[in-house]
């Protein structure tokens, strides 16, 4: 069980050379914007097709340049959360949950979607739209309607960047909770050290496309090898 | 009649201009803005070329069917539709393609088909631009005279659509009439652009 993550991909002056891999732990992908990791869950995802490597999670095979495997984002079951702009305006909380489980019958969805609301400190919430909900709270939805279709992994790109710093401490503790409910391999991307500290079982440390360093958070942070983790 | 066909035929060629990258496309927007800025006679002789008992599909149709569309109420539909399809597309057009592409891949990851993605997510969000589109359409459509004229002929009853009668009623000096017609017409129109305001702060 885990993600397994090998990527090649060219873009104007930029080149992403990544390759890692993690079991069913949290890991960080640490370093400045622009360094590719956002990226990176964009070709998990299948948003963006890299030019070369592989790509597999709990042994389904995503992504393969050289057996030309290219599966499309729509079958791909990973939950992903974006860092804003993320819930259909138009639709309620509950309708925003729904949205993210297909093919059960009527009263397995219900189920889950309680079980969501609850799991994500909904109760309440569930008829209003989008505009009338805080930063926070959409996350917290944003975050039910990614889990509830059960995913291969979580994909995190910067959730809680945008929000102010005690919901983001509650946040943090709402993912452990998460972590100890769903057994999944979780990918955050951050550039927040203390978040990185806190989460992760293991940092993934990118510059300029490449990873520098791998290890577990007191090995990344407590023995900077190089400027650059200092500097962050 | 023809607004129906004009929310349906747009809304899809809408989507296919604002969504997909294609060859030709183009040459297909030019085609369909075209009627935009044609003259009407011009509109009017290319469907009579089109659909005439000679024309190229209307000879066909007229051999299988020895029924010709010209001069009945279906050439008025058609001239209607094809006149105000522009308007629809660009209204249209336009509201999908503000729709955010973020909340479009939400949904492809959510494991959604762009069918359902189509459906559920982009069309209801562009909800605005199409109500708006539909709403000048059918003020076009109603408007049309000059295409309706070469194809549907004048047929009192039959094909004289309002902006036809308007024209008989003030050449054969029945001004009472026209003023009757005028007057309605242009606070229908004035309506239906009030509405589409409502719904759009883009009117071309």
């Amino acid at each position: 069980m885990g993600l397994s993550v090998r990527i090649v991909k060219k873009v104007e002056g930029f080149t992403l050379d990544v390759e890692w891999q993690i079991g069913n732990e949290l890991a960080v992908l640490f370093g400045h914007s622009g360094s590719g990791k956002s990226m990176t869950l964009q070709c998990i995802a299948g948003l963006v097709k890299p030019d070369e490597g592989s790509i597999r999670a709990n042994g389904d095979l995503f992504f393969d340049h050289g057996l030309n495997v290219h599966v499309p984002p729509q079958k791909r079951s990973f939950g992903y959360v974006f860092q804003d702009r993320v819930l259909f305006p138009h639709m309620t909380v509950r309708g925003n949950i729904t949205y993210g489980c297909k093919g059960l019958s009527r009263s397995e969805i219900q189920g889950r979607v309680a079980e969501m609301i609850g799991l994500l400190h909904l109760r309440g919430l569930e008829d209003r739209f989008p505009a009338e909900i805080s930063g926070g709270q959409k996350q917290r939805v944003a975050l039910a309607r990614a889990l509830i279709g059960r995913p291969e992994a979580l994909l995190l790109d910067e959730p809680f960047e945008a929000l102010d710093n005690p919901i983001r401490l509650e946040m943090r503790n709402l993912l452990k909770e998460i972590r100890r409910e769903f057994d999944l391999p979780v990918v955050l991307v951050t550039h927040d050290v203390l978040e990185a500290y806190t989460l992760a079982d293991r940092v993934i440390v990118y510059s300029k496309g490449r990873i520098q360093r791998s290890g577990s958070p007191s090995e990344i942070f407590r023995l900077p090898a190089d400027l650059d983790v200092d500097w962050l | 009649m023809a607004t129906v066909f004009v929310v349906l035929v747009g809304t899809g060629m809408a989507y296919l201009l604002a969504r997909k990258s294609f060859k030709g496309k183009e040459i297909l927007d030019i085609l369909l803005t075209l009627p935009l800025v044609l003259p009407p006679t011009v509109i009017g002789y290319y469907l009579i070329i089109l659909m005439g008992r000679n024309g190229l599909i209307g000879s066909t149709l007229y051999q299988w069917t020895g029924w010709s569309m010209m001069f009945t109420w279906y050439a008025a539909v058609l001239a209607s539709f094809v006149v105000s399809l522009p308007l629809m597309i660009k209204t249209t057009r336009a509201a999908i393609e503000s729709v955010d592409k973020s909340l479009i891949n939400a949904s492809y990851t959510l494991g959604h088909s762009e069918l359902t993605t189509a459906i559920k997510v982009i069309l209801p969000l562009s909800k605005k631009g199409i109500i708006a589109g539909t709403v000048l359409a059918f003020a076009r459509a109603m408007g049309e005279f000059g295409a309706t004229l070469m194809v549907a002929g004048n047929i009192p009853g039959k094909t004289n659509t309002m902006p036809l009668a308007i024209y008989t009623s003030a050449s054969s000096g029945e001004w009472s009439r026209a003023n009757l017609l005028v007057l309605f017409f242009t606070l229908i129109s004035g309506l239906f652009i009030y509405i589409a305001n409502k719904f759009s702060t883009r009117v071309i």
